[in-house]
């Protein structure tokens, strides 16, 4: 396999008593899609969730095992550090109300008290909107508010505010579940151009998905990691009974 | 048959309709009639010589209320500097760390607050401020009033934060930024205009407090603009000039009604328009 940038080791994650991922071992390859797809319930958000240690946000929560962002424990780093190296992007889109496009864009940087110059801010907005195809859209609206966006544009928005903070990896929570089809195609095409720059984590229940976009694909079960392997190859000749049953749809 | 049970069951519908929209307006004639007889009787008092003047001794004609008028706004000015800190970051609090058992008794605290006598928490101004520094002041006032006002600053920020969605809050953390940046810069942001119109509504509240004043603010015939010593106030100005055997003072009194409900009302009815109109969509 190449280049692994991000590597779990026996992670587990807990709510309380109950542990929703079981152990799973995983290394995810530079500049690839990597999906994580398994049926609703089945761990893999809280599993993408404890790769930029939000999952540690709510309360009870805890982790067993190490997650490694080139070779270093995330979890012996600062958290505020991890999370503008692997970036995320959640089921609904959230852009900040209050601000306009712009600000939203640059509120990794403005938020942490980061001062820019005039042109670096510019160029960080025209560079973060292009990557997420929507520069063309917006250019002549940066300074509105990005509510008044429809889903498809608002969720583009939180891609490139995400994009902004230049991570290395960008964790994508079910990105298109709140998204009509034409608007999902759009986010898939972006994954295709993004991964040149960025490594992408991409949860998602929808199986076909997961064959259209991603070059990798792991297997989630009930919080165990079924099968994990090049997308082609798992979705072709899989090694395992529970995950053919799964792409042929007898559950999930 | 059916066709009967139907019409009788429309006209059941009208009957309940009439009598809603009835009950509905009777609630607003309370209010209409307040706002007439007070306007009615105060209205022709006012002039600018009222507004900027000082009382005159009874039997004079042409005072004014203007010293009641800046004690009232300095008695507000020390409330809220009290009151809003203390209350938004108590709201910020109870949003929070909703469970927790601090949270609880807080909570707790801040409801038997505002349930206690306005007259009560005058006394303890009193005792607490009154007596140690020896005087009456404006200052002793405001405190007693902020106490008024700090719980419904308390619940609105409560309120409000609560509506700002977790997935705004975990947006911003999920961008490294820090848990007090994305409280001071994301959440209290989105949740401004609410807080905003919950201070308004405080204030429109205790514009109008008489009882606590009493034995703090205490009143004052002359112009003062020292915040330690004695203030008029409005409803201390109309407490007693309605109770002077005076005409002229009673008259004054009436006018400095009209000025009172207008802060009030305005109070009110600009909270109403700030969450209209700013009111931040998710």
């Amino acid at each position: 396999m190449e280049n692994a940038v991000l590597r779990t080791e026996r992670l587990n994650a807990y709510y309380g008593e109950s542990r929703v991922v079981k152990s799973v071992s995983i290394s995810v390859p530079e500049n690839k899609v990597t999906a994580i797809m398994g049926p609703s319930g089945c761990g893999k958000s809280t599993f993408i969730r404890c790769l930029n240690r939000m999952h540690e946000l709510v309360s009870g929560a805890k982790i067993e095992g190490k997650v490694l962002l080139r070779d270093k424990d995330i979890y012996q780093m600062e958290s505020t550090l991890v999370r503008r190296k692997v970036g995320m992007v959640f089921q609904r889109p959230n852009p900040f109300p209050t601000m306009s496009i712009y600000e939203n864009v640059l509120a990794g940087y403005k938020l942490n008290g980061i001062r820019l110059k005039r042109s670096e801010a510019d160029a960080i907005v025209e560079n973060s909107l292009r990557k997420a195809a929507m520069w063309d859209e917006v250019k002549d609206y940066l300074h509105r508010r990005g509510t008044f966006l429809s889903g498809g544009q608002q969720q583009r928005l939180c891609i490139a505010r995400s994009l902004a903070v230049k991570p290395e990896v960008v964790l994508l929570d079910e990105p298109t579940s709140a998204l009509d089809p034409k608007a999902t195609s759009k986010i898939e095409d972006l994954m295709e151009e993004l991964k040149e720059s960025v490594t992408i984590i991409l949860v998602t229940h929808n199986v076909g998905q997961a064959s259209r976009v991603s070059d990798y694909t792991a297997f989630l079960y009930l919080g165990e990691l079924i099968e994990f392997g090049p997308t082609e190859r798992v979705f072709t000749v899989p090694k395992s009974k529970k995950t053919e049953e799964y792409l042929i749809g007898k559950f999930g | 048959m059916s066709d009967k049970k139907t019409a009788l069951r429309l006209a059941k519908n009208k009957v309940f309709k009439f009598i809603v929209v009835l009950f509905s307006l009777g609630s607003i004639i309370p209010l209409l009639f307040i706002l007439l007889y007070i306007f009615k009787k105060g209205i022709g008092v006012i002039n600018w010589k009222f507004l900027v003047g000082l009382p005159k001794p009874p039997g004079v004609t042409g005072g004014g209320i203007a010293n009641a008028i800046v004690g009232t706004l300095m008695l507000i000015l020390v409330a809220s500097l009290f009151a809003i800190p203390l209350g938004v970051s108590g709201g910020v609090f109870l949003s929070e760390y909703r469970k927790s058992k601090l949270a609880y008794f807080t909570r707790l605290s801040v409801e038997i607050l505002q349930g206690i006598p306005s007259i009560v928490i005058g006394i303890i101004a009193y005792l607490w401020v009154v007596k140690p520094m020896g005087k009456f002041s404006a200052f002793s006032g405001g405190i007693a009033l902020g106490m008024i006002m700090l719980p419904m600053v308390v619940r609105s920020s409560e309120e409000v934060l609560k509506l700002v969605p977790r997935t705004l809050k975990e947006a911003s953390l999920a961008l490294g930024i820090p848990y007090h940046r994305t409280i001071l810069r994301v959440a209290m942001p989105s949740a401004l205009p609410g807080i905003v119109s919950g201070v308004l509504l405080g204030i429109a509240r205790i514009a109008g407090e008489t009882a606590p004043l009493l034995f703090t603010a205490f009143g004052n015939q002359f112009m003062n603009w020292n915040l330690f010593k004695p203030v008029n106030s409005l409803p201390l100005l109309i407490f007693n000039y309605a109770m002077s055997p005076y005409d002229e003072w009673q008259r004054a009194a009436w006018g400095a009604s009209v000025i009172l409900v207008i802060i009030v009302l305005l109070g009110n009815i600009i909270s109403r328009m700030i969450v209209n109109k700013w009111k931040t969509r998710f």
